[in-house]
C-alpha cells in the first residue's frame, strides 16, 4: 500500500460515521424547532400588539382621560391618561411599601435567622406567598379594607394589594442576592472590628445593590402588569385623579373594561393601552438587565 | 477594654520597642510629607523624632502577648480544638503548623472571637490578651476584634471600596474618631508595603490589584485600626511565591509593631517567618518552641514524623 493510502486509512479511524452525522443533525434540527414554536407566539403577541396598537397611538391617547362617552359612533372616547397615571401612583406607592419591607426580611433571613426555625417558617411562608394567585390578593384587601372598614374603593387600597403581591418577589430575590455576597466580605469586616449593623450598611448591602435593584425591578414589572388585585379594591375611573384615597384607574383595568365593551373603538384604545403597557414592563426589564450587567457579584 | 487590659509590665516595654520602630519609618520621613499639623498629640508623636511623620506616629506602638488556657472549639457536636494551653509572645511571630484538618484555624478564629459567627459554633476557656479573658462576659466582642486583627487566606479586599476606602474602611466601620484619615491610611499603606504601588492611584477599585497586592491592601486595612496583635490564616497560599516572598518579609518587618500568629500549611514558610512554632494534631497541641527547635530537634515523636514528612 502506497502512503497516501494508509494516511487516509489511519484518519478513517477518527472519521465521524454517517449514521452519527445524521443523528447529530436530526437532535440539533429538533431542538432548533422546538426554540422556534416557544418564541411563535411571543412574536406574535409583540407583532400584533405593535400592529393594532400603534394606531391608536397619538399624542392625545397619553393626555386626556377617557371620557366614557361611547354613545356615538364618531364621539370622543378619550385615552389613556388616568390609567397611565393611575398605574404608576399605584405601583409607586406599593413599591414604597414592599421593598424596604421585603429588603428588611431579606436581610433579617440572611444576616441573622440564618438557619433557625423561625427563620425556615418564614422561608415557608414566604414561598406559599409567591404560590398564591394575584386574585387571592386582591379578595383579602377587598374583604380587610374594603368590606371590612365599610368604606368604598381607593387607589391605596390596590397599592396594598399589589405590595402584597410584590412582596414575597422582593424578599425571596433579595435573599438569594444576599447568598451570593462572599461570606470572606462579612467576616473580613467583622474581624476589623465593625458591628454587625454597619457591616450589613457598608459592605453587604452595596455590595449587593445591582443584584438587588434587578430583583425589585422585575417584582415592580410583575405588579405594573395585574389586573385582578385592582379590580374590587382600586376600581376603575375616568378622571384622572392625585388622591390615592379616590377610586383610581390603571392600564390593566382600564384594558380588561375596554376590551370587554361592545364598542369598536375601545377594543382599539385597550390595544393602544396594552402597547403601553408592554412598553412600560419592557423598559423595566432592559433597565433591570443594564443594572444587573453592573453587579460585581458572579 | 484595652485600658484595663494593659499592665504596667507593657508600659514599661514600650519605650525600647518604639525606638526600634522609628529607625524604619525615617527613611520614609525623607520621602514623606510631614502631616503633623492639627493632629491630636500622643504620646508616641511626643517621643518621635522632629521630623517623624504621622506614619511614625502609627507604627509606635507594640504588641501584646496572648494566653490561651484550655481553650476548646465547638461545630455543634464536634470538637476541633479540644483543650490548647499555648502562648504567643508578644512582638514574635508564632506560626501554627499541622496537617489539615488538625483545628489550626479554628483555634485563631477563636482568638478574636471570630469562630462564634459561625451558625452553631462556639468556644469554652479562656483567651487571655495581656492578662484579659477576650471571652469574660463583660467584654464587647467587637473591641476584641478592633484590638485582634485577622488576615484571610483569599484576599478580599470589598468590591466596592476603592483602595484607600478600603484601607479607611477599618478606622471607619469601627470607630468614631475619624480624624487624619489620609494619614492613617498612608501610614497603613506604607506599613504594608504597598504605598510605593498604589500611592498614585487611591482612588481605584482595590479588585483592580494583583493577588498579592490585594492580600496586601488586607494586612493595610487590618493595620488601620492600629491592631495589638494580627492573627493570619494561611495568608500566601492563594499567592504566587514571589508574592508570598514579598508577604514574608513584610511579616518580618511587622513584628516589631503587633504580635503575629500565623497558620501556614507550608512547613518552609513556618522555618522562614517564626519564631516560634507549634505544632497541632487532631485539635490538640503536640509540641511548641522555638522554630529552629521544632525543626531540628523536636522532642515529640509525632512532630519530628511530620516535620520530615511522614505524614501529612
Amino acid at each position: 500500500m502506497s502512503t497516501p493510502g494508509a494516511s487516509s486509512e489511519s484518519l478513517a479511524r477518527f472519521a465521524v460515521s454517517r449514521a452519527r452525522r445524521r443523528r447529530d443533525r436530526l437532535a440539533h434540527g429538533t431542538i432548533l424547532a422546538g426554540t422556534v414554536i416557544a418564541l411563535i407566539p411571543l412574536m406574535l403577541i409583540v407583532y400584533y400588539l405593535l400592529i393594532k396598537g400603534l394606531g391608536s397611538w397619538s399624542a392625545s391617547f397619553f393626555t386626556t382621560d377617557p371620557t366614557g362617552n361611547t354613545f356615538f359612533k364618531n364621539s370622543n372616547i378619550g385615552g389613556i391618561k388616568s390609567a397611565l397615571l393611575g398605574t404608576l401612583e399605584m405601583v409607586a406607592l406599593a413599591s414604597a411599601m414592599s421593598i424596604p419591607l421585603g429588603i428588611g426580611v431579606a436581610v433579617w433571613l440572611v444576616e441573622y435567622g440564618r438557619t433557625s426555625w423561625f427563620a425556615h417558617t418564614v422561608r415557608f411562608a414566604v414561598d406559599m406567598l409567591t404560590g398564591v394567585p394575584s386574585i387571592v390578593f386582591g379578595l383579602f384587601v377587598y374583604i380587610v379594607l374594603v368590606v371590612g372598614t365599610g368604606s368604598s374603593f381607593a387607589g391605596y387600597k390596590g397599592s396594598v394589594a399589589l405590595a402584597l403581591l410584590m412582596l414575597p418577589v422582593v424578599i425571596r430575590s433579595g435573599e438569594v442576592i444576599l447568598l451570593l455576597v462572599p461570606e470572606g466580605l462579612r467576616e473580613s469586616a467583622l474581624a476589623l472590628g465593625a458591628p454587625r449593623w454597619r457591616v450589613i450598611f457598608s459592605v453587604v448591602l452595596p455590595t449587593a445593590l445591582p443584584g438587588m435593584v434587578t430583583g425589585v425591578l422585575l417584582a415592580v414589572a410583575r405588579a405594573a402588569g395585574e389586573t385582578a388585585p385592582l379590580l374590587f379594591t382600586a376600581a376603575s375611573t375616568l378622571k384622572t385623579n392625585t388622591d390615592l384615597g379616590q377610586f383610581m384607574n390603571s392600564l390593566p383595568v382600564q384594558i380588561y373594561n375596554d376590551v370587554t365593551s361592545p364598542t369598536t373603538s375601545l377594543v382599539e384604545r385597550a390595544w393602544g393601552a396594552a402597547l403601553a403597557l408592554v412598553t412600560i414592563i419592557l423598559l423595566l426589564n432592559v433597565f433591570a438587565r443594564l443594572i444587573a450587567r453592573r453587579s460585581r457579584l458572579a | 477594654m484595652t485600658a484595663d487590659g494593659r499592665s504596667p509590665e507593657v508600659t514599661d516595654r514600650e519605650p525600647d520597642s518604639r525606638s526600634e520602630i522609628e529607625r524604619s519609618p525615617a527613611a520614609d520621613a525623607t520621602r514623606g510629607a510631614p502631616t503633623d499639623a492639627g493632629a491630636p498629640p500622643t504620646v508616641a508623636s511626643a517621643a518621635a523624632s522632629p521630623n517623624g511623620d504621622a506614619p511614625t506616629r502609627a507604627q509606635a506602638k507594640a504588641g501584646l502577648g496572648v494566653r490561651l488556657e484550655q481553650l476548646r472549639a465547638f461545630y455543634g457536636d464536634a470538637e476541633p480544638v479540644k483543650g490548647i494551653d499555648i502562648e504567643f509572645r508578644a512582638n514574635e511571630v508564632t506560626a501554627i503548623i499541622g496537617p489539615s484538618g488538625c483545628g489550626k484555624s479554628t483555634l485563631i478564629r477563636c482568638i478574636n472571637r471570630m469562630h462564634e459567627e459561625i451558625p452553631g459554633a462556639r468556644a469554652q476557656g479562656k483567651v487571655l490578651l495581656q492578662g484579659m479573658n477576650v471571652y469574660d462576659p463583660s467584654v464587647d466582642v467587637v473591641a476584641v476584634r478592633r484590638a485582634i486583627g485577622m488576615v484571610f487566606q483569599k484576599p478580599n479586599p470589598f468590591p466596592t471600596m476603592s483602595i484607600f476606602d478600603n484601607v479607611a474602611a477599618g478606622p471607619r466601620l469601627a470607630s468614631r474618631r475619624r480624624g487624619d484619615l489620609r494619614a492613617r491610611v498612608e501610614s497603613a499603606l506604607r506599613s504594608a508595603a504597598l504605598w510605593e504601588e498604589v500611592a498614585d492611584r487611591l482612588d481605584e477599585p482595590g479588585a483592580g490589584l494583583s493577588g498579592g497586592q490585594q492580600q496586601r491592601l488586607c494586612i493595610a486595612r487590618s493595620l488601620a485600626v492600629d491592631p495589638e496583635v494580627i492573627l493570619m490564616d494561611e495568608p500566601c497560599s492563594a499567592l504566587d511565591p514571589i508574592a508570598t516572598l514579598k508577604i514574608e518579609e513584610l511579616i518580618e518587618q511587622l513584628k516589631t509593631r503587633v504580635t503575629i500568629v500565623i497558620v501556614t500549611h507550608n512547613m518552609q514558610q513556618a522555618a522562614r517567618v517564626a519564631d516560634r512554632t507549634a505544632f497541632m494534631l487532631d485539635g490538640g497541641m503536640v509540641e511548641v518552641g522555638p522554630t529552629q527547635e521544632i525543626f531540628t530537634k523536636p522532642s515529640d515523636p509525632r512532630t519530628e514524623d511530620y516535620v520530615t514528612g511522614k505524614f501529612g
